[in-house]
């Protein structure tokens, strides 16, 4: 069995509760933390190498090295917790099984940044986690962990948890801290970072929920032993949400550096295909990331085994390579349509964007537009080149990522599956039923293109 | 912004205002706007589900804030709904990983059914049907949401029985 950080206890009957979770070693890092120096604990972060887990892989220990203590202004720990990415669901599972976990991690992390008032801002789908959260908070006021002078340390901390409304854009932490001051989700511009200027202009630092809840671990084996685990800049281990075409969908958590073939073929983890179907493609880390055909899978381009690390599965960059992103592990089988994937990713980036720079706001309605027409058998050559220069003209133009993350898909579908999206332009008659590769996948009608070549 | 013409009855119940106070503790005394989104989803909750403009001015007026202010959170946020639905707002999560998994074949079949377009309320005012982005249920696909809650792994039996015991008044919302 592979080595597990997060998850090593949600298999405890009635762990959700604090009784269980505190008789199992529960909040004992908080108690070790609050003997430590708050620059200490940032010190034995850093030493753990982790990379935050929401997606961008940005190292945690140096983020929180960023935030204003000079100013004297109040700090705020911020709790990303609007898990939206398509095919990410692991935040969801560690707060719906061990909610006292991102407890503790908010209550030692808060204390590392000294700050005494932080939040949880989860997404407003995610209600009834909010409600076990509510009650988990509640119940760790009652035992002395947060509020005033806690445990006797002289150290003041307020938590609360707090829900968005359903807009995938507030998971950009700029964006999160408008909607969390009450407002809509328009990204800032950076500089200021949050770090200096976040939540009501007062120094924040905002960390993924699976990244906070790596902390109370690093603290009580220290930062050198988490490094130990995973393979280079890779350290630590990941939970990986699996869901599409794949035997056993699901979240797990492995070692960083576990090759893609034993995740995906391995009976520990996603089993194979479902039906024995042969796979298509894969979405490595959430809907933003590239897409990865069947060939460059396993293999990079090198023809080294695929691993997954953050550096393995974007090897070759976009042209050959994806990313890790947010551990969304999307499966595809071969009577998936990548146009219609495409545009379906296309339609949700457009009903997300927010609408303040012209090139996301525009170019996504373009986009879906575009690969509607063509999806729906009225596409022209023409159409192919148009939407490679929409998703160009909008990737690195707007104030967020949330541009890139909607170009990104559009440019590697094309540059994978070109054949895909001719074969939708040329047979219009072939892909009337919307499930036009169930009976009839690319491989049977490849052929029909190849014809065609003068 | 499309102003409802239906009428809604306001009604700021004591427990409700003891929840909004419960929820403004959360923030710094000046910082009362802060708990906008947390309090329009209860009192949303406690009014049929929807946010008429006088509720949202209400609203307003207990967090000392512009009406202008709550509109333009209520029609950025999604969960926010302008108009009526149904009683019992069936929505699907239509994105990749659901849509690969009989998404859309579920909402159709689930409209049929009703015999209601998406975003139709049936005539008794009992159901309306949705399609949603991504919900972080991608695992669990196809599936849809009633309320606060999860419907996992759906098929058409589960849809029929849903169904069913929403009109038994077996289903809880929040």
């Amino acid at each position: 069995m592979a080595r597990k950080i997060l998850l090593e206890k949600t298999g405890i009957e009635g762990i959700r509760s604090y009784e269980v979770y505190r008789k199992n070693g529960g909040y004992a890092s908080v108690e070790k933390a609050l003997k430590m120096t708050p620059d200490e604990i940032v010190e034995e972060v850093k030493k753990s190498g982790m990379r935050g887990r929401g997606g961008a892989g940005f190292p945690m220990g140096m983020k929180w090295s960023f935030i204003d203590k000079k100013s004297g202004k109040p700090r705020h720990l911020v709790c990303n917790a609007d898990e939206s990415e398509p095919g990410t669901f692991k935040d969801r599972y560690l707060m719906e099984h061990i909610p006292h976990l991102l407890i503790e991690g908010m209550i030692a992390s808060s204390y590392a940044l000294e700050a005494n008032l932080s939040y949880i801002y989860i997404r407003g789908e995610y209600m009834w986690i909010f409600k076990i959260l509510e009650k988990a908070i509640k119940e760790a006021y009652a035992a002395g962990w947060l509020g005033k002078n806690i445990q006797g340390s002289g150290y003041n901390l307020d938590l609360y948890v707090h829900c968005g409304a359903g807009a995938y854009i507030c998971g950009e932490e700029t964006a999160l801290i408008e909607s969390l001051e009450g407002k809509r989700g328009n990204p800032r511009m950076k500089p200021p970072f949050p770090a200096v200027s976040g939540l009501w202009a007062e120094p924040t630092v905002v960390n993924n929920v699976e990244s906070i809840s790596n902390v109370p671990w690093i603290i009580l084996n220290s930062g050198d032993e988490y490094a130990k685990i995973g393979i280079g800049r890779s350290t630590g281990t990941k939970l990986i949400s699996a869901s599409g075409h794949c035997k056993n969908p699901g979240v797990y958590e492995i070692e960083l550096g576990l090759s893609v073939d034993e995740f995906m073929n391995s009976d520990e983890y996603l089993g194979g295909m479902m039906d024995s179907r042969p796979l298509k493609a894969l979405i490595p880390g959430g809907s933003s990331v590239p897409i990865l055909p069947e060939h460059l899978i396993f293999k990079t381009a090198n023809g080294e085994d695929r691993l997954m690390t953050y550096e393995s599965l974007s090897d070759g960059g976009f042209a050959t390579g994806s990313m890790l992103g947010s551990g969304g592990f999307i499966v595809y089988n071969d009577t998936a349509c990548i146009v219609r994937n495409t545009w379906n990713f296309s339609r949700f980036y457009h009903h997300e964007s927010c609408g303040q720079c012209s090139p996301c706001r525009e170019g996504t309605g373009w986009m879906e537009k575009v690969l509607h027409r063509i999806e729906t058998g009225h596409g022209t050559e023409a159409d192919i080149e148009l939407l490679w220069s929409i998703q160009s003209k909008i990737e690195g133009n707007t104030i967020c990522p949330l541009g890139d993350a909607a170009a990104w898909p559009v440019a590697a579908a094309i540059r994978h599956f070109r054949e895909e999206f001719e074969y939708h332009i040329r047979f219009p008659e072939k892909i009337k039923n919307r499930d036009h590769f169930v009976n009839e996948p690319m491989s049977r009608v490849r052929h029909l293109l190849q014809n065609q070549m003068v | 912004m499309e102003r409802s013409t239906i009428k809604q009855e306001i009604n700021i119940s004591e427990s409700l205002m003891e929840r909004i106070n419960e929820l403004l503790s959360h923030y710094p005394s000046d910082k009362k706007k802060s708990a906008l989104l947390p309090v329009l989803h209860a009192v949303q909750d406690t009014h049929d589900h929807w946010l008429s403009v006088e509720l949202m001015d209400k609203v307003a007026e207990i967090l000392e804030i512009q009406p202008i202010e709550v509109y333009e959170v209520a029609t950025f946020y999604t969960m926010y709904a302008l108009k009526p639905r149904g009683k019992y707002p069936l929505e699907f999560c239509r994105t990749s990983c659901c849509m690969l998994r009989g998404a859309e074949d579920m909402m159709d079949y689930t409209c049929q059914k009703l015999g209601v377009k998406e975003n139709q309320v049936t005539t008794d005012g009992m159901f309306s049907v949705h399609g949603v982005e991504c919900l972080g249920a991608c695992g669990y696909a196809p599936m849809l949401q009633l309320g606060d809650f999860n419907h996992e792994h759906l098929t058409k039996e589960k849809i029929d029985q849903l169904i069913e015991d929403c009109r038994a008044g077996k289903i809880n919302l929040v």
